[in-house]
């Protein structure tokens, strides 16, 4: 094995292009647990702990350009208002130590369907930003995921940022895990409203071959809040659309069975998610209403 | 490959790394500093814990060659780690007193101390090596541990003392639900964790009269 300790974002370019099968390792969260349980023996690890640029982060006027390396604890603490849902999903990853590390870079190099970022990206609309000698792209998060830990980077390709919209709207994030820390998700949850566009967005983690968005549940949604004039009369939701927005939700994923849950399970904790989302979103946005109308 | 940093203050070289050893390997294999626990291998119980940078990790998870250049903090150096920490806020000339006064504190509760803690004086006034962690004084923490008997098998601990170590430092008045969480990463198979919660609040509770 060899170690590649690339100083700068054009070095380590050059490095992955002279060295197309070389794993990146930033946190070296996911990275070296497979080294050490010799699940792996890369021929070359290419360490990005050097890269200065890759964690820094810096909110636009529509949009945070997030460093691949930005470790969560950083999300957690600086990016609250911006990035809520992200925010939230941070703070559910595994435990301190591994949030000290762990970036949202790794999480999409790796494209595990549990990978907690996944749902909150989807949810609030993003778009990765990747790099090699042949040039830079943008791809957007709907196309990011092509597989089980398959993502659409070409070989050469490294992830340099991901552009996150910057929250409209209340966002949340639900995880199911049988403890707080340390978790894997079973299955998890975001939904973000956008009450600028009048449209909400979801993200389902764990509960397919890879993340998800409930297009379904979502065009639904827009629908019915649309219909029955909800983005300005700040109604509650009628209980029969959370309840078909839900079923929605659940009818979205594609789930198996394995050690930490079953297909149907996690159908119906995703549903079950979905609608506390809602309610938990939608119960905050009237309530915004209701306090800028008081105000005015 | 050859990776050079800096161990508890002192500069360090390890030689014929081999390139996916752990941070963790190198500190306990090649440095001889076996302190840090190695456990699960995969992030999973934080025995491992030390302090890169200033920040606490999961040493398992760090390959040896990030570790280039940075300065680690290992649970051997913690003491003289805290000793400097008090030093920097002006707390330092009380501290060697500091301890010794909490102990009789502690015995004066009724706590069955006495022996283990002058036997801790005894260490003390040994030739001290802040790189090993041998012949110092305790820090606060660590004694807190022992005072509140938050120590069984003791593999969990030296990860414990380091991430508890780190959140006394960020946040010296924790509530019961921050000290959860600032321990959540680590994991005890033996105490059920009431006593290492007894041991934080004890250290917190420390921290706060000295100052």
């Amino acid at each position: 094995m060899d170690f590649l300790r690339p100083a700068s974002w054009q070095e380590a370019l050059a490095a992955k292009a002279e060295h197309p099968t070389a794993v990146p390792i930033a946190g070296g969260t996911d990275v070296m647990v497979e080294i050490n349980f010799d699940h792996r023996r890369p021929e070359y690890l290419l360490d990005l702990g050097r890269v200065g640029d890759l964690y820094e982060w810096e909110a636009g006027e529509d949009s945070v350009r997030l460093g691949a390396s930005v470790p969560y604890t950083k999300i957690m603490e600086n990016l609250r208002s911006e990035l809520p849902g992200l925010a939230l999903a941070s703070h559910t990853v595994a435990s301190p130590q591994i949030r000290n590390r762990g970036g949202v870079g790794g999480n999409l190099g790796t494209a595990s369907p549990a990978g907690d970022a996944h749902p909150a990206l989807l949810a609030a609309g993003a778009e990765v930003e990747v790099e090699s000698v042949r040039g830079s792209r943008r791809i957007p998060i709907d196309d990011f995921y092509t597989g089980v830990k398959r993502n659409a980077l070409a070989a050469d390709e490294l992830i340099r940022a991901v552009h996150i919209k910057k929250a409209d709207g209340p966002q949340q994030y639900s995880k199911v895990g049988t403890r707080n820390a340390m978790v894997i998700a079973v299955c998890a949850f975001g939904l973000a409203l956008h009450p600028e566009t009048r449209t909400v967005r979801t993200g389902i983690g764990s509960a397919a071959p890879t993340p998800v968005r409930a297009r379904t549940a979502e065009e639904f949604l827009n629908a019915a809040l649309d219909e029955g004039g909800f983005w300005d009369n700040g109604k509650i939701i009628t209980p029969s659309v959370a309840k078909q927005f839900a079923d929605l939700c659940a009818a979205a994923c594609n789930p198996i069975d394995d050690v930490r849950g079953t297909a149907s399970y996690r159908r119906h904790a995703v549903g079950v998610m979905a609608r506390r989302t809602l309610t938990w979103t939608w119960e905050s946005y009237r309530g915004t209403r209701r306090t800028t109308e008081g105000a005015a | 490959m050859r990776v050079n940093f800096t161990v508890n203050g002192r500069p360090q070289e390890a030689d014929d790394v081999w390139e996916g050893e752990s941070l963790l390997y190198v500190l306990r294999e090649r440095l001889g500093l076996p302190g840090s626990k190695n456990a699960c291998e995969q992030g999973e119980c934080g025995s491992c814990t030390v302090r890169l940078d200033g920040v606490p990790v999961c040493s398992c998870l760090v390959a040896a060659g990030q570790a280039e250049g940075r300065e680690v903090v290992t649970v051997e150096g913690l003491a003289e780690f805290a000793r400097q920490r008090s030093c920097g806020t002006g707390a330092c000339g009380g501290h060697s007193e500091g301890t010794p006064d909490s102990t009789s504190a502690g015995a004066s509760d009724g706590t069955p101390e006495g022996a283990p803690l002058d036997e801790a004086g005894e260490r003390a006034a040994r030739p001290q090596d802040s790189h090993t962690g041998e012949g110092t004084e305790l820090s606060p923490v660590q004694q807190a541990f022992i005072d509140a008997g938050a120590v069984q098998c003791g593999f969990c601990t030296p990860g414990l003392l380091v991430a508890a170590d780190e959140m006394l430092e960020r946040n010296p008045n924790p509530t019961d639900a921050d000290i959860r969480e600032a321990l959540s990463g680590n994991l005890c198979r033996c105490t059920g964790y009431e006593k290492i919660m007894d041991a934080v609040r004890l250290a917190a509770a420390r921290q706060g009269e000295v100052v």
